[in-house]
């Protein structure tokens, strides 16, 4: 295989992404919608108007709304990663999957051409939904918006792998569901996306480790320190190895004869 | 074009015989600009009410960088007009200190009268006219002979202090008659009377000396007054979505020299208005932290800078583009704060 079949593998890959997303403008719809309601609806009502004490990379009093901004940039990420386990499911159901996987190529770069696919169309719905907090006047620094760049694509690669790796487990459709019960909810507001993770300390010891330990806290933290133009090591560090591991486990993992080894005697 | 022996051609020539010249004279002007930028450095001073001390800040790095032992519980703190000599209210030592800022040591204490607050100096560079909390007087020092000039009577609890640009009305506050009190500088006697809203704690001339800025903290507003007059001509009130209206208690007030904007400190609502000084139109809310209560800009007026009492701390806002950037962590109850250049 030469590199021009990758290349054109990824791009056919990319394109299949780009206008799935293009034609369900419902979908992008939606996920501006939902972290919007977030920041303009709960951030109000929870307001606090009197700051926010002062953790890093903050270096002055901010309010709610302004820290909430990553956690919701990561709460897109995560419903796309997830949306992409969706979708991962359906595509295995209407066969469009087995298609795919008839490419020559080894089925790990079609595999993570489809996570990376996944990923770039987050960032797209990530930058919308920061244009309109902008407009809301909850700006981060300018730079720190490209700064973030990478650290929202590491993050929605991490997210989507996740998906890729539960849509495994997954043998129907309608299990998505559970998928949004067991997983994002919980991977979301045990987080420090909607609080600061002393604040959950004050509450519970417990509820901070388990925080502490969830893989989207060290997303949202990562995505922080970048909007802010300073470096997270420690979210780097977990990141990056959580990536290569849950990859490498959805890559593993994935059987494209899940759905249709279980329709076969029925059809 | 260039005479082969000037600093010019060595600069741009490639010659290798050159290259040793160029780099000396690159080294030289790296040098001088790393002079000139100490030479930038600012410097804030802060009185810290509750630990006794002066913080002084280094506004480069924002940090820190020494803490001086003061007289007991500093509230008051201005410069002298050179910005050599920094002058501090030790409210509960009942003086006045002078700290020379060279070597940042005191070197010399005036009477003050009961429980000083707040002072202000006069533009000759001698008169310090300081409000008696407890006594309802304000008394009017000589800095250079630590002679009392006057004791004048003023309202019940006289807080803010003030002194024309112009030299020739010191106006004090007092919170308890909810009055601004006249006091013509060439007598040094009381002679006219504004009254405002309740709790008035601070003023601030403008810079052409006809109009007088004053807050009150439990009226919520911030009055102008004009002062040929001595009448009220325009009532700012204040307004934050989400805060009760009692937390807004204006204090600290600064204007800006170009006549662009007012800011007022709003204690324990956590925020510095900016209001436009010519409309006197409310332009913006600011947060910064907690029961803000005095201000003072940078030497270009480009930053300004907040004492945040309870929390601790002192908040550097941008002026240009009126947001919060920084917070500094002082000592405990951080009361007033100077910049020297």
């Amino acid at each position: 295989m030469t590199p021009a079949a990758y290349l054109a593998c990824l791009n056919g890959v990319l394109r299949r992404e780009w206008l799935r997303f293009y034609q369900q403008r419902s979908r992008f719809l939606s996920a501006l919608v939902r972290p919007l309601l977030w920041l303009l609806v709960f951030a109000a009502g929870f307001r606090a108007a009197l700051g926010v004490s002062i953790i890093a990379p903050y270096a002055t009093y901010i309010t709610y709304e302004t820290y909430i901004l990553p956690g919701l940039c990561c709460m897109i990420v995560l419903f796309n990663g997830m949306q992409g386990s969706l979708s991962m499911v359906y595509d295995r159901e209407m066969g469009s999957m087995r298609v795919l996987l008839m490419s020559p190529l080894p089925r790990p770069f079609l595999l993570v051409s489809k996570l990376i696919a996944s990923a770039l169309i987050s960032l797209i719905q990530v930058y919308a939904f920061l244009a309109i907090a902008w407009m809301f006047d909850i700006q981060p620094p300018l730079w720190g918006m490209l700064a973030a760049a990478p650290a929202l694509l590491l993050a929605a690669l991490l997210l989507s792998a996740l998906g890729l790796l539960l849509s495994n487990g997954i043998r129907q459709l309608e299990n998505f569901a559970g998928v949004m019960n067991f997983v994002i909810f919980p991977m979301f507001f045990l987080s420090s996306a909607l609080y600061p993770l002393w604040k959950m300390r004050e509450s519970s010891e417990w509820l901070y480790w388990i925080c502490s330990l969830n893989p989207f806290t060290h997303a949202v933290e990562l995505v922080r320190f970048a909007l802010y133009l300073q470096f997270n090591g420690q979210a780097l560090l977990v990141c990056l190895s959580l990536l290569i591991v849950v990859t490498s486990s959805a890559v593993i993992t994935f059987n494209p004869q899940h759905a249709a080894v279980r329709r076969a005697p029925g059809s | 074009m260039y005479k082969k022996n000037s600093a010019t051609y060595a600069l741009l020539s490639h010659r290798p015989s050159t290259r040793r010249f160029r780099i000396a004279l690159l080294a030289g002007a790296l040098l001088t600009s790393a002079f000139s930028l100490t030479a930038l450095a600012e410097t804030a001073y802060v009185t810290n009410e509750k630990d006794n001390t002066v913080s002084v800040i280094d506004l480069n790095s924002m940090q820190v960088v020494e803490t001086i032992d003061v007289g007991l519980r500093p509230r008051g703190i201005l410069l002298s007009s050179d910005n050599k000599l920094l002058y501090i209210c030790a409210s509960d030592s009942d003086r006045v200190q002078i700290i020379d800022l060279a070597t940042r040591k005191i070197i010399k204490e005036l009477p003050s009268g009961a429980d000083p607050e707040q002072f202000a100096l006069h533009n000759n560079d001698r008169w310090l006219y300081i409000s008696n909390e407890d006594d309802a007087l304000v008394t009017v020092v000589d800095v250079e002979t630590s002679e009392v000039l006057a004791q004048i009577d003023v309202g019940v609890e006289p807080e803010g202090m003030g002194v024309s640009p112009d030299g020739k009305w010191a106006v004090n506050t007092s919170e308890t008659s909810n009055m601004l009190h006249w006091i013509d500088t060439n007598t040094n006697t009381l002679v006219d009377n504004t009254l405002v809203d309740q709790r008035p704690r601070h003023v601030e001339f403008s810079k052409d000396s006809r109009l007088l800025w004053a807050s009150a903290e439990i009226g919520g507003t911030v009055k102008i007054v004009d002062v040929a007059s001595k009448d009220v001509t325009h009532t700012i009130n204040f307004a934050i979505k989400g805060i009760h209206p009692d937390r807004i208690q204006p204090v600290g007030v600064k204007l800006s020299d170009d006549g662009r904007y007012a800011f007022v400190a709003l204690g324990p609502a956590n925020h510095v208005a900016v209001v436009d000084a010519k409309t006197y139109e409310v332009l913006e809310y600011i947060l910064v932290g907690r029961r803000v209560w005095h201000m003072a800009f940078n030497t270009d007026q480009s930053r300004l800078l907040t004492t945040n009492g309870v929390s601790g701390d002192v908040s550097v806002i941008d002026v240009d583009s009126l947001k919060a950037v920084n917070t500094v962590k002082v000592g405990r109850y951080p009361w007033g704060v100077v910049v020297t250049p």
